[in-house]
């Protein structure tokens, strides 16, 4: 009875733990505002950044220069993202209250992957100007 | 017989032990987190000790099982001075940090007490069925412990990312090892085919979790803990 008792009370616990931790990883992004120059190139503003947007913003972070050892958050987001998507599509027939809920937290990936994308953006800028400068 | 994957898991948490200790260092934290960076030495100690009977007497032998389970259950023990001081960070100005080591001493003597007590009619395999037992009931008090220690910071608004972060970490730990020893008392014929892949990986998550955060987040990082709350 008793590892019953552990097991489910365990899994139980372990969702939210997992939820909320990879949320304290997105929250850094989610009161940056996206800038006009990402609004240019991906046509994505803050409003309007989807779920399946995520993937295609993480091919172009992957094009520009690291910024300051971003490249860990990214992938601990991206673990996420994956495992909400396959979770998203199990949920599809089963509970769509709960799919919706998995849709909205791949929403808030996306973001995440727009603010990283939108910083190398600008750090790709400046190493540019930089060299300009240099170059004079 | 231990494979190429399990020495790289073994290595990796090993390293990351480290990581976590020489990042307290670097970012002058030793202080602030005694009892995570002993923790983290000791786990250290505690894999090279296991890599010597491991060498000397074999993965099946009485005596790397015996040292393997022994120091677990010490780990873990240990573990809970880590938890006792993430309370008092989240109660500092509460001034109850003398409550809440007597509450946590009082709560880890009556797990232990109650693991003696369960296995005593097994009088048999007293020793080994004892420490497996304490296992579990250790990490699922590790477990309680966590979930009310989030719950505290949820009710406080705690907003210290560093902080939130370690107690989500563990959180994770203490839960999934918890399930994991439970699944192993309640299907056995599981422990060759999944969970003994599961423990290792475990293993190697906090060191993970907590150097990432060490590392990458900064002491004056601060967030909303209601950005956190799971409603669906």
């Amino acid at each position: 009875m008793m590892p019953i008792i552990i097991c489910v009370f365990s899994i139980a616990a372990l969702l939210p733990f997992v939820v909320s931790y990879f949320r304290s990883i997105v929250a850094s992004s989610r009161n940056v505002a996206l800038s006009p120059r990402l609004q240019e190139v991906t046509g994505i503003t803050s409003e309007k950044v989807k779920a399946d947007d995520f993937a295609r913003l993480l091919q172009l972070v992957q094009l520009c220069p690291e910024q300051k050892d971003d490249q860990t958050d990214i992938r601990a987001v991206g673990a996420y993202y994956s495992v909400l998507a396959v979770l998203g599509r199990l949920a599809h027939t089963i509970a769509p209250n709960l799919a919706a809920w998995f849709e909205r937290e791949r929403e808030s990936c996306s973001y995440f992957a727009a603010v990283a994308l939108d910083r190398r953006i600008s750090h790709s800028r400046d190493l540019f100007s930089q060299q300009l400068a240099d170059r004079l | 017989m231990l494979g190429p994957m399990d020495y790289t898991v073994w290595t990796a948490g090993f390293l990351l032990e480290v990581v976590v200790v020489v990042s307290a260092f670097a970012r002058s934290q030793v202080r602030r987190y005694l009892s995570l960076t002993l923790y983290m030495m000791c786990c250290g100690l505690v894999q090279c000790a296991h890599f010597y009977f491991l060498r000397k007497y074999g993965l099946s032998s009485k005596q790397y099982t015996y040292v393997y389970y022994y120091t677990e259950s010490l780990l873990t023990i240990s573990l809970f001075s880590v938890v006792i001081q993430l309370y008092q960070h989240v109660f500092e100005e509460m001034r109850v940090g003398k409550h809440i080591r007597t509450a946590a001493a009082v709560l880890v003597g009556a797990t232990a007490f109650f693991s003696y007590a369960v296995i005593r009619q097994n009088q048999d395999h007293l020793t080994s069925r004892f420490v497996v037992e304490l296992g579990q009931n250790l990490y699922f008090v590790g477990v309680v412990l966590t979930y009310l220690l989030w719950g505290a910071i949820m009710k406080l608004r705690e907003t210290r990312t560093r902080l939130i972060q370690l107690v989500l970490a563990l959180g994770i730990y203490f839960s999934a090892t918890a399930g994991t020893y439970a699944l192993r008392n309640l299907f056995p014929h599981l422990e060759v085919s999944v969970l003994h892949v599961i423990f290792p990986i475990l293993g190697v998550w906090l060191p993970a979790a907590w150097s990432y955060t060490f590392l990458r987040v900064s002491d004056e990082a601060r967030l909303m803990p209601a950005q956190l709350s799971v409603k669906l």
